[in-house]
């Protein structure tokens, strides 16, 4: 069976996110500079998990409209990083604002879509019974849990149970249920692990198609191959960004041939910025 | 509160349960074969109409708490809590949606249970059926509210299933069943009467013994003690993680 070519949406979906958001991107603004326009923005945040200090005085800003990729080995501080900008991390200091309101506050709850690391759906449940619950609590329509499980390629797994499926087919799954209600932003912490790479690759096209009609997306992965998908490159490490640039940037600031070398030679030189 | 979202909860719980027909089958008639293995052992006799009531208490009381703790720490481990708690739902939303959910369990299967222990087995009971039932829901409902705070006192499910003795036995054990609460040594008599398990069995005792039997103070009590472990259970759900 041929795959399915994974795009942005239906182009009444597509209508539908010109109609809610703008889809002008943000114009450039200097980091530091506090505009509404800005899907995130977190200054000071420090966040302690245990005895670690995960994160501290991170700062961030992240502008709408736009893909950016988190990159960074496992125990960069991604997760908490996207779990503190959705609101489900205790911090222990700092601001996080996302789409001009305090993280976690009530009416985010509707625009904000997230998507945790292990796969949070319910493995006794069908893919399509998943999604419908989480549309009822999203209060969003039947209509709409069809379409995601079109984006995500699960058509045909769509009334198999997830604990029946692939890892991959799972992962999707949770996806799924991320991008319902059709959120302004996207969270996705590690949403391409263990896929195939036409799969990856048509995932990353779905992503940038998003980011053009107007959602934000935050992304990350710990494979740098990745990295040449993201408009906008973080790269994490023990906490802190070792790198914020596009990836030709990045490149040629560092000489390396690619992400993976340049990541390397940014911790040689021991220089976070 | 939504109601949208609480009976979304709730059907979402039954389909989990209907995908996973061994758990349903044991939920609803493991306590059926217990009352008749209980009414085998006593050969039918005075015994079995004396405690008969006081299991058809336990069994929901018992089986609500596994099943709860066990599906609420799953909520937690699996992310599934954390993501819905990222959604537009109170918590409210999600104890009610599983209260009805289980509660609806519960009735299924004490009506089962009591039916065969009254049309079948011969049980005697001087009070209405429907009271015995509607007390044992509300025992159920007991369970699954204990079920539910413990379950974020446990990291694993080994840990979860070993609160089932802790809590559980203890009031077994003074809940009057083995000696009536009124003859247990003062200090104990005085521990029974804090557990809620006790009033449970008060209650089933009344509705056996009494041709009008008035349940309606050790319902409030029962009730109470729910309503406040569904509070401290409530408290117990944080949208923020360490």
């Amino acid at each position: 069976m041929p795959r399915r070519r994974l795009t942005g949406g239906t182009p009444r979906a597509i209508i539908q996110h010109m109609m809610n958001y703008s889809p002008r991107r943000a114009a450039e603004a200097p980091a530091g500079e506090r505009r509404p326009g800005d899907a995130i923005r977190i200054s000071g945040l420090r966040v302690v998990r245990g005895t670690r200090v995960v994160l501290d005085d991170f700062g961030l800003v992240v502008r709408r409209g736009t893909l950016t990729g988190l990159l960074g080995p496992s125990g960069s501080g991604k997760s908490t990083l996207m779990r503190a900008i959705v609101g489900v991390q205790q911090i222990a200091g700092g601001q996080v604002d996302v789409l001009g309101l305090p993280a976690g506050s009530l009416p985010l709850r509707h625009r904000v879509g997230y998507m945790t690391q292990s796969p949070s759906v319910y493995g006794d449940l069908t893919v399509r019974e998943n999604l419908r619950y989480f549309a009822d609590v999203l209060g969003t329509t039947r209509a709409s849990v069809d379409r995601t499980i079109e984006q995500v390629d699960l058509v045909s797994h769509a009334d198999d149970l997830v604990n029946n499926l692939s890892g991959g087919e799972e992962s999707r799954a949770s996806l799924a249920v991320a991008l319902l209600g059709e959120p302004e932003l996207l969270v996705l912490d590690e949403p391409t692990v263990g896929l195939d790479p036409v799969l990856r690759r048509d995932l990353w096209t779905m992503f940038n198609a998003l980011a053009d009609e107007g959602v934000t997306l935050l992304v990350s992965s710990h494979v740098m191959d990745e990295a040449e998908r993201c408009p906008r490159l973080l790269l994490l490490r023990e906490g802190r960004v070792m790198a914020d640039d596009t990836l030709p940037g990045l490149l040629e600031s560092t000489g390396a041939a690619d992400a993976e070398h340049a990541f390397l030679q940014l911790i040689d030189q021991g220089a976070p910025r | 509160m939504n109601a949208r979202i609480t009976i979304a909860t709730a059907r979402r719980v039954l389909t989990q349960l209907r995908h996973d027909p061994r758990t349903l089958v044991l939920l609803l008639f493991v306590p059926a074969v217990l009352m008749t293995l209980l009414w085998w052992v006593y050969d039918g006799g005075q015994v079995f109409d004396q405690i008969g009531p006081a299991l058809l208490a336990l069994f929901p009381f018992v089986a609500m708490f596994l099943v709860t703790s066990v599906a609420t720490l799953r909520e937690r481990t699996s992310g599934t809590l954390e993501r819905l708690l990222t959604l537009p739902i109170g918590k409210l939303d999600f104890l009610i949606g599983y209260a009805l959910a289980f509660g609806l369990m519960a009735t299924f299967q004490a009506l089962i249970a009591s039916t065969l222990a009254i049309a079948v087995l011969g049980m005697d009971v001087a009070g209405p059926t429907w009271l015995l039932v509607t007390v044992a829901v509300l025992d159920a409902l007991l369970g699954m509210a204990l079920g539910l705070f413990v379950s974020a006192f446990a990291a694993t499910e080994f840990q979860v299933v070993q609160f089932m003795p802790a809590l559980v036995l203890p009031q077994l054990l003074l809940c009057g069943l083995l000696v009536p609460r009124d003859e247990l040594p003062d200090v104990l008599s005085a521990v029974s009467n804090v557990l809620p398990l006790s009033y449970a069995v008060d209650a089933m005792t009344e509705v056996q013994t009494a041709t009008q039997p008035v349940v309606w103070g050790y319902a409030a009590i029962i009730a109470g003690f729910a309503v406040g472990m569904l509070a401290l259970g409530a408290a117990t759900l944080r949208r923020r993680t360490p």
